[in-house]
C-alpha cells in the first residue's frame, strides 16, 4: 500500500508536517516493498485550494493512505471520496509515522481534523481547534536601525 | 464624471465623504461598492429599492458524458475542481466563474449554471439614485457584485463610488475607470500608513488621486508631508467637530444638518469637479 506522509523535508528523518495542503514535501512509502519516493508538494504555494490540489496530486500517484498532522475539510472530502484513508499523526519523523502505521497504531479520521486554511497563517489557532501551522512567515521586514551613530561637528 | 472614494484604513469617513458629495451635487448617482458592509443608504434612508440578484457562473458536470480525464481540475487555477472516486467534485466557493473548465473539457461535459452571490439594490428617488451592492454572507469575493452594481448604475453627470477599505481586488474593481479617486484619511499614524498603501495602489492603476483629511487637527503634519513628497493634492481638510459626530451617531449626515458642513461638501465637490474634468462649478 502506498502511504503519503506530509513532511517538512524529503527524508525519513524529516518531521511530519502538521499541515496537509501546504506541507513542503510528500514522502511516499510503499509499505509492501518499502520503496521510498519524495515529491515536492505542488500546492505548497497555492493561492487557494491548496488541500484540494495536494489531494489531487496524491490521487494521481495512486496513494491509498495519507498521514499528516491535520487535514482540512476540502482535502478530506477529496481524499475520502476517493477512498483514501486519512491518518492524523503529530510530533515525530516520517519514519516514526510509517512505523506507527505499519504497526497498526494509527486511527483513521472519520472527519476533517482541522479547519480550512489552517496552513495559511503561522501559528493561527482557532479556539477549540488544535493549534495550527508552521508556514513560512509572510512578514516583510521594514524595521530600521536604531541610529546609534555619533554626530560629529563639521564635515 | 466618475469619482471614487477610497481610503486604505477603515473608519476614516469614506461613506461620509461619498454621501456628502452626492448630496452636494444637484443630481448624482451614488454607487455603494463596499459590498461586504454597504451603508450609504443608512444616511439617505430611501424608499423601496428595485432588487437585482447577482449570479456567478459555476460549472455543472454531466456525468454521462464525463470521461474523468481531469482536464478541468488541472486547468482550474483556483483549485475549485477535483476528480476523485469516479466523479468531479466542485468547491463552488473557490470558483471564480472564469469558464476555463467548460472551455478545456474534451467531451463537452461541463456546462455553466448560475449561483447567486449577492444583490444590487437600485433606489431611485428624484435627483439622487443610490445603487447598493450587497454580497451574500459567506461568499468569498465581492468582485462580481461590485461589477454588477457599476453596470446597473444609470449613467449620470456625476457618479460617486464608495469603496471598501483596504487595497484588495474589491477596491481595485471599484476604483477602476474613475476620473479621480479621493483618498480619505485621518491624521494618525494608522491613517497615514494605510494612505500610503492606497496611494501606491492608485499609482499602480494610473488613476489620478487626491486626499481628503477627515477629523483634521488643522495641522495634519504627517499627511501634508506625505502628500507633498508624493505630489498629491489635498482636496479638503474636514475638521474635528462634535456636531458632525453627533449627527453621525444618529445616522444623519452632517451636511443635511449643519450649514458649515453643507458648504464644506459643496466646496469639495467644486474642487473635485475642477480637478477631474477641468470644469468650474
Amino acid at each position: 500500500m502506498k502511504v503519503a506522509v506530509a513532511s517538512a523535508g524529503n527524508t525519513l528523518d524529516s518531521p511530519v508536517d502538521p499541515r496537509f495542503g501546504r506541507c513542503a514535501w510528500f514522502v511516499i512509502v510503499d509499505t509492501d516493498t518499502m520503496n521510498l519516493e519524495a515529491v515536492p508538494n505542488p500546492a505548497a504555494g497555492a493561492a487557494g485550494g491548496a488541500g484540494i490540489q495536494a489531494a489531487q496530486a496524491l490521487l494521481s500517484r495512486g496513494v491509498q493512505a495519507v498521514i499528516a498532522g491535520q487535514v482540512g475539510p476540502n482535502a478530506f472530502q477529496v481524499l475520502s471520496t476517493a477512498g483514501v484513508r486519512v491518518l492524523p499523526f503529530g510530533g515525530g519523523s516520517v519514519k516514526d509515522a510509517v512505523d506507527a502505521f505499519t504497526a497498526g497504531q494509527l486511527t483513521e479520521a472519520a472527519a476533517p481534523t482541522g479547519p480550512a486554511h489552517m496552513g495559511m497563517v503561522p501559528g493561527d489557532s482557532t479556539p477549540g481547534f488544535p493549534s495550527g501551522g508552521m508556514g513560512p512567515g509572510w512578514g516583510m521586514g521594514r524595521g530600521g536601525g536604531r541610529g546609534r551613530g555619533r554626530g560629529r561637528r563639521g564635515w | 464624471m466618475k469619482i471614487s472614494v477610497a481610503s486604505g484604513k477603515g473608519g476614516t469617513g469614506k461613506t461620509m465623504v461619498a454621501v456628502g458629495l452626492a448630496v452636494a451635487a444637484e443630481s448624482a448617482v451614488l454607487v455603494d461598492c463596499d459590498a461586504e458592509a454597504p451603508n450609504c443608504h443608512i444616511f439617505l434612508r430611501k424608499g423601496d429599492p428595485e432588487v437585482h440578484e447577482v449570479f456567478v457562473p459555476v460549472p455543472q458536470v454531466d456525468a454521462s458524458r464525463c470521461s474523468l480525464c481531469g482536464a478541468c481540475a488541472q486547468a482550474c487555477r483556483f483549485n475549485a475542481l477535483a476528480v476523485a472516486g469516479g466523479k468531479v467534485i466542485l468547491f463552488d466557493k473557490l470558483c471564480h466563474g472564469c469558464g476555463v473548465c467548460t472551455a478545456v473539457c474534451p467531451s463537452g461535459a461541463v456546462q455553466e449554471v448560475k449561483r447567486k452571490v449577492g444583490v444590487v439594490e437600485v433606489d431611485e428617488d428624484g435627483s439622487l439614485v443610490v445603487v447598493t451592492g450587497r454580497l451574500d454572507v459567506g461568499e468569498a469575493t465581492p468582485v462580481p457584485v461590485i461589477k454588477a452594481a457599476k453596470r446597473l448604475a444609470p449613467s449620470a453627470g456625476i457618479t460617486i463610488v464608495d469603496c471598501a477599505p483596504g487595497t484588495s481586488c474589491a477596491v481595485v474593481e471599484a476604483v477602476k475607470d474613475s476620473d479621480l479617486c479621493l483618498l480619505v484619511t485621518e491624521p494618525t499614524p494608522f491613517g497615514l500608513h494605510d494612505l500610503r498603501m492606497a496611494a501606491d495602489t492608485l499609482a499602480e492603476l494610473e488613476i489620478p488621486a487626491a486626499v481628503v483629511v477627515n477629523r483634521s487637527d488643522g495641522e495634519d503634519a504627517g499627511v501634508r508631508e506625505f502628500c507633498r513628497t508624493r505630489g498629491l493634492a489635498i482636496a479638503a481638510e474636514l475638521p474635528v467637530d462634535r456636531r458632525a459626530a453627533e449627527s453621525y451617531a444618529v445616522g444623519k449626515h452632517p451636511s443635511l444638518e449643519h450649514e458649515e458642513w453643507r458648504r464644506a461638501f459643496r466646496r469639495l465637490l467644486c474642487t473635485v469637479t475642477r480637478t477631474a474634468s477641468g470644469r468650474e462649478c
